[in-house]
């Protein structure tokens, strides 16, 4: 069969799983982009880590470890960001290393485990298997159902809270959605890019898009576009130069980031 | 009352130990238009949005006629720049058809502006667009928090003009905040007086005189709005039927 020729080949199931990631990431990077949530993303990410400690002292399958450990520490964020004394960014700041630090002690505490810790910061795509691709389509499945069942009152409440309120919106459930969506994306992204550039993955993409969109959709589609292009040249760039998979998706995307504006420069001054 | 719309008895919303508003009684009923002014931090923007059921009562009862819609027009509206969005793909997110998206945006003078983003609307067209948006859920209550901000003196004018034609069109209950007290005197029909508590209250000719009132504004404002209301008066018939509001934005 070709399509299990295909799924026998890294390179293949590399590119499969970064698409599916990518799938994702693009409308939930615009939500973080629109919500001005880049540092919770990242706090969420750097939490990944000790999903991963976690996941690996209790013998528990990987991705669900980290999708839980995310889940918690959106929880106690957004029980944190009552407290009127600190400003969020530097409670998200004090949350995203004490949780990496953590993270990191524990794996260095377990001397039975060996654990590639380069693997879990800057991803290791390129060891994708059949059952990683398996939970990135599942998850990617779950949170695109999700959206399209949830958009409209996503949308609304992103655009004016109260409003969205007044309109009897119910504004915190939609926003622990959310916060459960990141968990996810997180959870399956980090496999891709790693912990450190997670972030990366869902918003140079949909900052990308914003340039090109004209409404909330259009960005959103983009994004996935140009996250996939970035997945796809990364990887070549990958294959080409022997440098590092998820890196080298990031700097894609980052070339194609840098390659819109430089385009739309010019064409706004006429 | 039949055409009670909401009752607020003794509400108050103390926030770490401090009354932000104390003790309000207040009724609205279809057909009012009610204006809440007062200084700065006198409670304004928290007791509508009490009324919006955004915050809740401390103390005291709120009562909503059973199946009451609000529309709610904020106050310093910004829309993230990060975000594409249309005038009609706002108005679609209510939920309405398109046909009444358009018909609303007719009403308040920018269906031109169907298809123009959002970012780039002036403040009075910005104003205008977020009624349309109230309008279109067909309130039975219209709250509205500073609806003149960042308007023009002619626009504002307009803007209040509209705001009564609404309520006699759509015979709802309408209660905003203003701090031009001349145009407030002028465009409404009961003035609430508040200072955390309810000053004064009344008939706006009725307030302009009220001690409480001169010593929350001072003697000079009480007196430049009571002549003022003097002068509207006379040229009201005039105004009855002249050119319909001018959109400050048409060139």
């Amino acid at each position: 069969m070709l399509f299990d020729a295909i799924l026998n080949d890294f390179f293949w199931r590399a590119l499969l799983g970064g698409l599916g990631v990518v799938l994702v990431a693009g409308p939930l990077g615009c939500f973080m982009v629109w919500r001005r949530m880049a540092y919770f993303g990242a706090t969420l990410s750097h939490s990944a880590l000790l999903g991963v400690a976690l996941g690996t002292l209790f013998q528990i399958q990987l991705n669900l470890s980290i999708a839980v450990v995310s889940i918690l520490i959106s929880i106690v964020l957004m029980g944190l960001t009552r407290i009127q004394s600190l400003a969020t960014d530097t409670l998200l700041g004090i949350l995203a290393h004490s949780a990496l630090a953590i993270g990191l002690i524990t794996l260095a505490f377990m001397p039975d485990v060996r654990v590639d810790l380069t693997a879990y910061l800057f991803g290791d795509l390129l060891a994708m298997t059949r059952e990683d691709l398996l939970w990135i389509y599942g998850g990617a499945a779950i949170v695109l159902a999700l959206l399209a069942w949830l958009w409209r009152g996503l949308l609304m409440s992103t655009v004016h809270e109260e409003l969205a309120r007044v309109e009897g919106l119910p504004v915190e459930r939609l926003r622990l959605a959310l916060m459960l969506m990141f968990s996810l994306v997180i959870a399956v992204a980090m496999k891709i890019v790693g912990v450190l550039l997670i972030t990366a993955l869902l918003i140079i993409p949909a900052a990308t898009a914003r340039r090109l969109a004209k409404t909330p959709e259009q960005m959103v589609g983009l994004a996935v576009v140009a996250g996939m292009l970035s997945v796809g040249g990364g990887l070549s760039m990958s294959w080409n130069l022997d440098s590092p998979a998820g890196p080298s998706i990031v700097v894609a995307a980052f070339l194609l980031f840098l390659l819109t504006y430089g385009l739309a420069i010019p064409r706004r001054q006429n | 009352m039949a055409d009670e719309l909401v009752r607020l008895d003794d509400a108050s919303i103390h926030l770490g130990g401090q009354a932000i508003v104390d003790r309000v009684n207040l009724t609205i009923r279809r057909g009012d238009v009610i204006t809440i002014i007062g200084p700065n931090g006198a409670g304004k923007t928290t007791l509508i949005k009490a009324i919006l059921g955004i915050h809740r009562l401390t103390a005291g009862t709120i009562t909503r006629e059973p199946g009451l819609t609000t529309g709610y027009v904020p106050q310093h509206t910004h829309f993230q720049p990060t975000l594409p969005l249309t005038v009609k793909r706002f108005m679609a997110l209510t939920g309405a058809s398109e046909a009444d998206c358009r018909r609303a945006l007719e009403q308040t003078s920018v269906g031109h502006l169907y298809h123009s983003t959002v970012h780039h609307l002036s403040g009075g067209e910005t104003q205008r667009l977020l009624i349309a948006r109230a309008l279109v859920r067909e309130p039975d209550l219209l709250v509205l928090d500073e609806p003149a901000q960042g308007v023009d003196v002619n626009g504002q004018a307009a803007l209040y003009e509209l705001i009564r034609e609404l309520r006699d069109r759509l015979h709802c209950g309408v209660i905003m905040i203003s701090h031009d007290l001349h145009l407030v005197m002028s465009a409404t029909d009961r003035v609430i007086c508040l200072n955390q508590h309810i000053c004064c209250s009344g008939y706006p000719e009725q307030v302009s005189h009220d001690p409480a009132f001169v010593e929350l504004f001072g003697q000079h404002v009480a007196r430049s709005v009571a002549v003022y209301h003097h002068h509207h008066n006379h040229d009201h018939d005039l105004h009855g039927d002249v050119v319909p509001p001018t959109d400050s934005h048409a060139v």
